[in-house]
C-alpha cells in the first residue's frame, strides 16, 4: 500500500470508528435507561417531586435541572409551550441536579417553596432573575432573596424549612439519581424513560411526539 | 523512499505508528469528554496540549520522511509523559493533596474509569506518551546510523 493511502485510510477508519462508537454508546445508554425505567420508575420520579400537568397523562417527562443553569432557563418556556400544545397528555416531573457551586442553596429554597405549594412561581422568579444572582455561572445564591419577594411566600417558614435535614436529603437524592441515570449536564430530559438521542429542543420535541403517538 | 513510496521503510513505519497512537489517544480523549461526558481536569488538559499537536505535526514528517520530525515531536511527547506521570502519582496518593494543582472544578484525583481494576485515563495517556517517545527515539537512532 502506498504511504499516502495508508495515512488517509487510517484517518478515515479512525473517524468512522469514533462516530460509530459514539452512536453505539448512545444507543446502549438509551436502552439501559429505558430498561431501568420499565423496571423501576423511582430513580426517575421520586415521591412528592414537583410536577406539572395532568397526573393521568400517559407521557412522563422527567427534567433534571439546575436553577443556576442558563440553558435550563431557556428551556423552561419551551417545555411549557410543548405541554400547552398537547394539553393533559404530558406530565412534567422536575428533578434537581445542583451541579453549580452554590446552586444547592437555591434548590433548598425551591424545595421549601414546593412545601408551600409555590414551586412554579418561585422557579419562574428564580429563572427570571438568573442573570442577576448567577452571572457567568458564578452563583451568589444569597442574592436570590431579593427576587422572590413578589411570589407570596412565607419567608420565615421558608428560611426554617430550607435548613431541614429532609430538604438537604432531597438535594443529595437529586444528585445521586442524576449520577445513577448518567446525567452529566443540565437540563437533561427523559421521555417515558428515554434520554434524548442528542441535546436540543427539536430532539426533545420529536421524542415527545413519538411517545405521544405511541400512547394516544 | 519518497513521499509516494511504499510503506516498507522501517523508519517511516515507526513515525506512522507514532501518528496512529497519537490519533487514537486524541479521539479517545474526545470520546471520554464529548461522548461519555467526563469533564477533563486541569492535568488532563495539559496532557491534551501535548498530545493533540502530534496528530498534525507527525504527518508533516511523513511526507517526505524527515528524521528531524523527532526533534519537533519528542519535546511534546516527553512533556506529556512527565505530566501523565505526575497525574498518576497524584491519583495514587504519592503526592500530597496540598500541592494538588486543581482547586476548583473536577479534582484530578477523581478516577473516572477503571478498566480491569487498574487501567485509568492518566495511565492510558502515560503509556501513549511513553510509547510515542520510545518509537521516536528509536527512529532517530536508526536513521543516524
Amino acid at each position: 500500500m502506498k504511504q499516502k493511502h495508508l495515512v488517509i485510510f487510517s484517518a478515515i477508519f479512525l473517524l468512522v470508528a469514533f462516530v460509530a462508537g459514539a452512536m453505539l454508546y448512545r444507543s446502549q445508554k438509551s436502552d439501559e435507561s429505558l430498561q431501568a425505567y420499565r423496571r423501576d420508575k423511582s430513580t426517575f420520579i421520586r415521591e412528592n417531586v414537583p410536577a406539572f400537568g395532568n397526573p393521568a397523562a400517559k407521557v412522563d417527562l422527567v427534567e433534571f435541572l439546575d436553577p443556576a443553569c442558563g440553558t435550563c432557563k431557556e428551556f423552561y418556556p419551551l417545555v411549557k409551550k410543548l405541554m400547552e400544545a398537547h394539553p393533559d397528555k404530558i406530565r412534567l416531573y422536575v428533578r434537581y441536579a445542583a451541579f453549580h457551586q452554590g446552586s444547592d442553596y437555591v434548590v433548598k429554597i425551591l424545595e421549601a417553596a414546593h412545601r408551600q405549594g409555590k414551586f412554579r412561581e418561585t422557579l419562574e422568579a428564580v429563572f427570571a432573575a438568573q442573570d442577576a444572582w448567577a452571572p457567568q455561572h458564578r452563583p451568589q445564591p444569597e442574592l436570590v432573596w431579593n427576587y422572590i419577594g413578589g411570589v407570596g411566600l412565607d419567608i420565615r417558614k421558608l428560611r426554617h424549612d430550607m435548613n431541614l435535614p429532609e430538604v438537604e436529603k432531597i438535594v443529595q437524592q437529586g444528585l445521586a439519581d442524576a449520577k445513577t441515570l448518567n446525567v452529566k449536564a443540565t437540563p437533561e430530559f427523559f421521555v417515558n424513560g428515554k434520554p434524548l438521542p442528542s441535546f436540543g429542543y427539536d430532539q426533545l420535541k420529536s421524542l415527545v411526539e413519538e411517545e405521544l403517538a405511541a400512547a394516544y | 523512499m519518497n513521499s509516494s513510496g511504499h510503506a516498507q521503510d522501517p523508519n517511516w513505519v515507526l513515525v506512522f505508528a507514532c501518528w496512529l497512537i497519537a490519533s487514537i489517544s486524541t479521539l479517545g480523549s474526545l470520546f471520554f469528554s464529548e461522548v461519555m461526558g467526563f469533564q477533563p481536569c486541569v492535568l488532563c488538559w495539559y496532557q491534551r496540549i501535548a498530545m493533540y499537536p502530534l496528530v498534525l505535526i507527525l504527518p508533516a514528517g511523513l511526507f517526505p520522511l524527515d528524521r528531524n520530525i523527532v526533534r519537533y515531536a519528542l519535546p511534546l511527547s516527553l512533556t506529556g509523559a512527565l505530566i501523565a506521570g505526575f497525574h498518576l502519582l497524584l491519583v495514587a496518593g504519592f503526592i500530597p493533596e496540598s500541592i494538588k494543582p486543581c482547586i476548583q472544578g473536577v479534582p484530578c484525583t477523581e478516577v473516572q474509569i477503571e478498566w480491569f481494576g487498574f487501567v485509568t485515563i492518566p495511565l492510558l495517556s502515560g503509556l501513549s506518551f511513553l510509547v510515542i517517545s520510545a518509537l521516536l527515539i528509536l527512529t532517530y537512532r536508526r536513521s543516524s546510523k
